[in-house]
């Protein structure tokens, strides 16, 4: 695709509004598609999504494809790559973007090796070189203990997976005008390989840990499930969530759902209290973007103090209770 | 069945961060003395679930592990767990990969063993984290895939894959010869046996170069790139962690409170 132009978004559609990591991708795809003097475009899959396609306008697209089939309802794989296939043949991107969720870490590399194009997953940076004017993808490898930049050359697009909260968003602009274009996915129920046959939610109440302001997070040393109870009732004091290190998952003292990392959430508050957690890079490539970061530790030396703004050396369950109580007098006060 | 699982060799990401070194002139991990490489972790728990499914029905576990300068204690551990061949992917042409020319030289891999029903490998590696090989593998073979398993279960030609997604998990039904790739979610791989160990010894890995496999160098290792590295670094991290001090922990705990307090994070 010598001709292959701008920059293209693979946009999530979250009760009727652009989800919140599609705009963090339209933010940097605005820059990156300004860097470069071209359109930015987004892609929207599935029905009834007028309304979507034109806050996707306001949140930074130029143009917008819809793609509106019944088989594009819920994400599946199968169907979802022959339709960005699809996008991708009629808008030919230089530079498509997607986020590192759920969808994208599913369907991005897919995608890749259908179009036979390079991808790199999961980045926290994404510029364009000046010189080249190919796009820059940095990411984390090695669980986060190395930063790798990559180029793809020669290839298009070039695609990339934007790590949740790694990039701002655009302020909304209903004033901004766009265009939407219809494709027709024009798919067959035979194109479903691997069918969803069930979905079962497993998320613990309360306010969710990604919107949550104060995260209280809790690691192998915390000993056993009991003691997350803790950590529950400093959470609760600040109308926050708990969290915790795979090794706690693991454990099976919380569930999966509540895991913090790499392969887990990405959490971005304003503060996080990491509890009886050795700061594994695995783990903080999950909290590095909190706002303060306290930690509790027995261990001085623990990888923790090294990214933790505050930090206490004891033991947690000496520390929680005064702890709970000096906060629960300062917020009454 | 006859399942064929892809597990990687790698430097042990349990390794304490201070060990981690790269040479940045080569953009090359150094190897951290003293501190052997591991079969990666997703990868060994890939093992685990077909060794599952040979448990509950029969079958034949087939390893495949790509990689330069592998030891044969590290890449036998699947052996030793209760997997029944093991074939190496040993060849410089294979060096340097990245996921695209990694995912073409175990797709031949996976063809000259044939007869497959199912391959898994784990959700990514521990080394560059990518996550794309599972996913490139299955499109190279023109196979369907399903990503981030937690349970795996065969019946009737078919796979039941109970998968991981952020607010809990969904059941995806995939007929077979598929993809699964793994993850932590599936539980604790099992510990190897003194018996499986000892058969483990015992048994030759089958290697294979590129010429066995036919493999068109300039798709391999760095020569079949689509991503070229650029860079490799290791992020600076300001060490300015006030720690907060106490005649007792619980002092220590107020006083905690109270800086918070005072810089107005609580």
């Amino acid at each position: 695709m010598a001709d292959a132009k701008g920059v293209l978004v693979f946009g999530e559609v979250a009760d009727g509004t652009v989800a919140a990591a599609t705009q963090e991708l339209l933010g940097v795809g605005c820059r990156l598609a300004s860097a470069l003097g071209e359109p930015l475009s987004v892609a929207l899959l599935g029905p009834g999504l007028t309304a979507a396609a034109k806050e996707a306008i306001a949140f930074g697209a130029d143009k917008v494809y819809v793609v509106d089939d019944p088989l594009l309802q819920a994400y599946q794989p199968d169907p979802y790559v022959a339709a960005m296939e699809k996008v991708c043949a009629q808008a030919s991107p230089r530079i498509l973007l997607l986020s590192q969720n759920d969808v994208g870490r599913d369907l991005a590399p897919r995608l890749a090796f259908r179009l036979g194009t390079g991808l790199s997953t999961d980045c926290i940076d994404l510029c364009i070189d000046e010189s080249s004017k190919l796009l820059l993808e940095t990411r984390p490898v090695y669980g986060g203990n190395a930063l790798a930049q990559f180029v793809c050359e020669g290839c298009s697009p070039q695609i990339a997976t934007a790590r949740a909260k790694a990039f701002e968003a655009l302020a909304r602009d209903d004033s901004r005008q766009g265009e939407v274009i219809s494709i027709a996915a024009g798919l067959d129920a035979s194109v479903v390989r691997a069918a969803t046959v069930q979905k079962v939610k497993e998320e613990t109440e309360g306010v969710r840990l990604e919107d949550a302001v104060v995260v209280v997070s809790g690691g192998r040393g915390m000993g056993g499930a009991e003691n997350f109870q803790m950590l529950e009732a400093l959470a609760k004091l600040f109308g926050g969530a708990v969290g915790a290190t795979r090794a706690a998952c693991d454990s099976g003292w919380v569930p999966a759902t509540i895991q913090i990392g790499l392969t887990g959430k990405i959490v971005s508050p304003t503060v996080y209290f990491a509890v009886a957690l050795s700061g594994a890079s695995q783990h903080m490539a999950g909290c590095s973007g909190a706002k303060n970061i306290i930690a509790i530790n027995k261990d001085p030396e623990a990888n923790i103090f090294r990214a933790a703004h505050y930090g206490v050396v004891g033991d947690y369950k000496q520390v929680l209770p005064a702890l709970v109580e000096k906060c629960k007098e300062l917020l009454a006060g | 069945m006859n399942m064929i699982v892809c597990a990687k060799q790698v430097p042990d990401p349990e390794a304490p961060p201070a060990t981690f070194k790269i040479d940045t002139a080569a953009n090359k991990v150094i190897p951290p003395q003293g501190v052997a490489p591991v079969i990666s972790p997703f990868d060994e728990q890939a093992v685990e679930a077909a060794l599952r499914i040979k448990d509950a029905q029969g079958g034949k576990v087939s390893v495949i592990t790509m990689g330069k300068n592998l030891l044969p204690d590290v890449v036998k551990k699947p052996l030793s767990m209760g997997a029944d061949e093991l074939y190496l992917l040993e060849d410089d042409a294979f060096e340097n990969g990245d996921s695209y020319s990694n995912a073409y030289v175990l797709s031949l891999a996976a063809k000259k063993i044939g007869d497959y029903d199912v391959i898994f490998c784990g959700r990514q590696a521990a080394d560059w984290d990518a996550g794309q090989v599972g996913m490139g593998l299955a499109e190279m073979l023109g196979i369907p895939c399903v990503t981030v398993a937690r349970k795996v279960e065969a019946a009737d030609g078919k796979l039941r894959v109970e998968r991981v997604v952020s607010d809990g998990y969904e059941v995806v039904e995939v007929r077979t010869p598929a993809v699964i790739t793994v993850s932590n979610e599936l539980g604790e791989p099992r510990y190897a046996t003194l018996k499986g160990i000892m058969a483990a010894g015992r048994k030759k890995p089958t290697v294979w170069n590129a010429g066995d496999l036919g493999a068109d160098p300039a798709k391999s290792g760095g020569a079949g790139r689509k991503s070229k590295l650029m860079k490799l670094f290791i992020p600076v991290r300001e060490g300015t962690c006030l720690i907060v001090e106490g005649e007792s922990a619980a002092e220590a705990a107020l006083n905690l409170a109270l800086k918070l307090r005072a810089d107005k994070v609580i």
